[in-house]
């Protein structure tokens, strides 16, 4: 048992270089956390250089050709201001897709930080920024990015806060927790004695003892994270119109429902296959990385 | 039993106190003066002043929570800015149709999700779990406000069979309940399907085939019940998911419920509705998480009840 748990915390840089591609290659050999590997890196690309394959400025209205169909001319149709569809498509992952990771990124980072703060101090502030959590998972999720974005009004910078909120409390606990169960280690009690400073003993010895779980969790929540942030825009709440935000075009798009059903399909597809991609992505990593929660599905 | 309800419900109290407080500072950091809000656009700064004072505004902080906290308990949210009704009389008339929608939708995603997955989990491997699978997966990555326009559009605007607004009716609550049930109904079914299939490769599973059952009564009687233990807990979360979920839901389908009032209230800053919606939002699902927790000791005879 001893030795077992020695060749597990400390494991020499090639052998954790080896674990790293394993995990990717059994990733790939996943069936549907490929295709969610595929699909949600071929949305973040689509963030990073959508804009520049816009065959349109997104703005642009082009009022002989105001709910248009698919054509060659626009390939997924235009809106009700002749807008090409694609266009608006391309530049809007920058902030559909943008900000639905850097949310979730910024939500899994304050959180473990926080949960990796509390979990080792413990004491007092331990059980006061616990119960903070406690309080703060009352609220339903998109409730407190609600209210977030009531104190803040709407904006692409309070959006991305508010939703990095929803995720926020959950990696604290998530990280407490993977913080006092490696805590009492005895490698952990080497550090101390050997004068290591807390942060030293937090960061390099526990931190890299959560990446897995909480990397599992970040990919799990990010799909959830795209649907709140787009939630909150087709609410209103979050970017406004014009900015070609997914949600925020199927907000525009009902009042057309009747007469141009398109404008609500496209928007509504793009934001569908992104979660759908990260969904794929987050169950694939959990049965790789986190064999304990496996079930093939 | 009695005295574990008790104790839950106990428990809570901290909670409910930071829910509390919480709340009460949301409304402090609004941005804007609260009475300059409630005098309205062309008062004068003396109006404003009596606003305040009639309101308490003026005294320190914890004096105004003091104040909240006691009214809180005479049951007692304040009035609308925009309305000048008591906030708890309009947060009364959006309740029911709201906990119909939310009743509704939790009962369609357990029966159809619970029944899904335990047939999936039945015919492992075959057409049908696949499609289950997909169909799930794609049930929980489909924005529910999408979901909800595509379903307008074929069964109110192209078949018009059902209205395209929502009301407390059969017919008003048909779509807004799918809309809302369905990625609840997806993460339900797949949840049921694995921990089925997890108790079914369990020794006391193999012991019942050993010793002569029939497969069908073993999956029934011994497996099913132990199975289902867990998704009770799914379900719980689920319910909380589904309240913040009709927000939006009764957005698109301008369903008169607390949801569509938290909006309206946004976007007319009528902050005190506002801040009684989110108290009691918050309420509910600590409530809930009680409810799911006695419900557990209940299935489940290896909690105890102390």
């Amino acid at each position: 048992m001893t030795q077992l748990t020695t060749s597990s915390t400390q494991p020499t840089s090639p052998s954790k270089r080896t674990y790293k591609r394993n995990a990717f290659q059994k990733l790939l050999r996943h069936r549907s956390g490929s295709i969610g590997f595929v699909l949600s890196s071929f949305f973040v690309l689509l963030a990073l250089f959508g804009g520049f394959l816009a065959p349109y400025p997104p703005a642009q209205a082009n009022y002989s050709a105001i709910n248009q169909g698919m054509s060659a001319e626009y390939w997924l149709g235009t809106d009700n201001f002749g807008r090409d569809l694609l266009s608006r498509i391309l530049v809007g992952a920058r902030y559909s897709i943008g900000v639905g990771v850097v949310a979730s990124l910024l939500g899994a980072i304050i959180g473990s930080l926080w949960g990796l703060w509390s979990g080792y101090v413990g004491g007092f502030w331990d059980v006061l920024s616990m119960r903070l959590v406690d309080v703060l998972l009352a609220f339903p999720g998109l409730l407190l990015a609600i209210g977030f974005i009531a104190i803040s009004g709407p904006g692409i910078v309070p959006l991305v806060l508010a939703a990095s909120l929803f995720g926020m409390p959950i990696f604290a606990r998530l990280a407490r927790g993977a913080t006092l169960s490696v805590k009492s280690r005895t490698y952990i009690e080497g550090a101390n004695v050997l004068g290591a400073s807390p942060p030293r003993v937090m960061f390099q010895h526990i931190l890299p003892n959560m990446i897995a779980p909480v990397l599992v969790y970040v990919s799990l929540r990010t799909g959830v994270t795209l649907l709140v942030a787009s939630g909150l825009s087709f609410l209103g709440l979050g970017i406004q119109p014009p900015t070609p935000e997914w949600g925020a075009m199927l907000s525009e798009s009902q009042l057309y429902l009747p007469i141009h059903p398109l404008m609500a399909f496209v928007p509504g597809t793009a934001i569908t296959l992104a979660v759908l991609g990260f969904n794929l992505l987050g169950d694939g990593l959990r049965d790789v990385l986190d064999p304990t929660l496996s079930g093939e599905l | 039993m009695f005295n574990y309800t008790l104790k839950r419900l106990l428990e809570t109290i901290p909670t409910v106190l930071g829910i509390t407080l919480v709340v009460f500072f949301f409304i402090r950091a609004l941005p804007g003066d609260p009475a300059r809000l409630y005098a309205g656009q062309e008062s004068t700064p003396e109006e404003v002043e009596v606003i305040r004072e009639r309101f308490g505004l003026d005294a320190p902080l914890p004096i105004q929570f003091g104040r909240f906290v006691q009214a809180l308990s005479q049951g007692s949210l304040g009035r609308s800015y925009r309305s000048n009704l008591p906030v708890t009389q309009m947060i009364g008339r959006h309740f029911l149709p709201t906990l119909w929608l939310s009743l509704l939708a939790i009962a369609v995603a357990s029966l159809v999700g619970i029944g899904l997955g335990v047939l999936a989990a039945y015919t492992r491997g075959s057409f049908f779990d696949l499609l289950t699978t997909i169909l799930a997966i794609l049930g929980i990555s489909t924005p529910s406000f999408f979901l909800g326009i595509l379903l307008i559009y074929a069964f109110a605007v192209n078949w018009g069979v059902l209205p395209v607004t929502g009301s407390v009716s059969l017919r008003g609550l048909t779509l807004p309940t799918i809309a809302l049930a369905t990625s609840s109904l997806g993460t339900v079914a797949r949840f049921t399907r694995s921990s089925l299939l997890e108790v079914i490769s369990q020794d006391f599973v193999r012991t019942a085939r050993a010793k002569g059952l029939a497969a069908a009564a073993v999956l029934n009687k011994h497996a099913l019940k132990n199975a289902l233990i867990p998704v009770v807990t799914i379900l719980g979360l689920q319910f909380g998911f589904l309240l913040s979920g009709a927000i939006i839901i009764e957005t698109v389908f301008n369903f008169p419920g607390l949801g569509w009032l938290l909006i309206q209230s946004i976007n007319a800053r009528d902050y005190p509705v506002l801040q009684g919606l989110m108290l009691v939002f918050a309420l509910e699902f600590v409530l809930i998480n009680v409810f799911v927790d006695v419900l557990y000791s209940l299935i489940d005879p290896r909690i105890s009840y102390s």
